[in-house]
């Protein structure tokens, strides 16, 4: 490319880095907020903490347009399909960011009526602890994530990877029902 | 009619305010129906904030109606359904009617003891909209209910095993479901 100056600059680099360059600086995420995590991230996104900053304002409620999915809050046994089929319909390249301690691990709703973690159901890449997380932590989440594609250890560089090498893995798979029923403690 | 008319709870002056018009509407259906009704119990006699009546499953349609419309009683308004599980106690289960006449102010109690396989008559001929109270109660409780339309599980999973809010359901018995419910033909008609 020509400079002001009419000298001849040039830079050299992997397609792929360039690439992944420009997913991490535009996210866009999918907020699924169920329960008061959703507001923290509510937070995040307005003017005070401003995510924009970060190249991930852009809300998409359609998860054909988003690609980071932010699960923010509780998800009970109910809305667990509904999570899997959101995930399913979100084009690659996709990432998930699991909020607070309700959607890591199920936090104090240790009942039958509650997802015990998003990973039951789908694969995570940042697990934000809290509850609910403060937004400096949703932020360092946001920037931990792209730090991970700049290294290339999300699930979906992951699962690239196993893809191109033509070995197949477990969590690109959809994973059947499963029935804990009798199972006590 | 004064609406700060306070509803029958365990303070104030209610005791001397409906002691009379309890013991008399006891009264009343004791003698109509004596044979359907098991016993029943007054505040503060009896652990409860108002009057209890226990009868049997095969007199519960016919005194629901009757508390329902006649003048004196008017419980126009079925407030909760809801049971307990009182396992391993026999009989197991109370399924509980609370009802409440929006013309008087009233509350009262009405509870059927059912065991493990034994069904209640739906109540749904008295009140329409026990429709969905009893489809919970056997979602949560696995209790049947005679002559409900639609009697199938309306919180959880269609394919859900067991009812949560036994007491001899485990204490973790999660079942995650990641495919969604199919939804049966017929309910889209």
């Amino acid at each position: 490319m020509n400079n002001k100056d009419g000298r001849i600059d040039f830079l050299t680099t992997r397609l792929d880095a360039v690439v992944d360059l420009a997913r991490r600086n535009a996210l866009w995420p999918l907020p699924f907020g169920t329960s008061c995590c959703g507001i923290e991230m509510m937070a995040t996104l307005a003017s005070d903490y401003d995510l924009a900053r970060f190249g991930a304002e852009a809300m998409r409620f359609s998860p054909r347009q988003a690609d980071m999915l932010l699960v923010a809050g509780i998800v009970v046994a109910k809305m667990a399909p509904v999570l899997r089929n959101i995930y399913d319909q979100m084009g690659e390249p996709k990432y998930v960011i699991s909020m607070g301690a309700c959607a890591s691990s199920g936090g104090i709703f240790n009942v039958y009526s509650v997802t015990q973690g998003i990973d039951t159901i789908l694969p995570v890449d940042v697990y934000i602890p809290g509850c609910p997380p403060n937004p400096e932590a949703v932020m360092h989440g946001v920037l931990r994530l792209q730090e991970m594609i700049k290294n290339g250890e999300t699930n979906f560089q992951k699962r690239q990877r196993a893809l191109k090498g033509g070995v197949e893995i477990a969590s690109a798979e959809r994973p059947s029902g499963r029935s804990t029923t009798g199972r006590q403690g | 009619m004064d609406v700060r008319t306070p509803i029958p709870t365990n303070g104030g002056d209610w005791q001397g305010r409906f002691k009379d018009g309890w013991s008399e509407q006891l009264a009343q259906l004791k003698a109509r129906f004596a044979a359907d009704i098991v016993e029943t119990h007054v505040p503060p006699e009896y652990a409860t904030d108002v009057p209890i009546v226990f009868v049997r499953p095969q007199g519960l349609v016919s005194i629901l109606k009757f508390m329902r419309s006649e003048p004196g009683f008017e419980y126009g308004f079925l407030a909760d359904l809801t049971a307990v599980d009182h396992h391993p106690d026999e009989p197991r289960f109370e399924v509980v009617y609370n009802l409440y006449s929006l013309a008087r102010k009233w509350r009262i109690r009405v509870k059927v003891r059912v065991n493990e396989g034994e069904s209640v008559p739906s109540a749904i001929t008295v009140w329409p909209g026990a429709n969905w109270a009893e489809r919970e109660v056997w979602d949560m409780f696995g209790i049947k209910f005679a002559g409900h339309p639609d009697l199938r599980r309306i919180l959880m999973d269609e394919r859900w095993e067991g009812h949560p809010l036994r007491k001899d359901y485990p204490l973790r018995g999660y079942q995650i479901y990641p495919t969604p419910e199919q939804v049966k033909p017929e309910l889209l008609e």
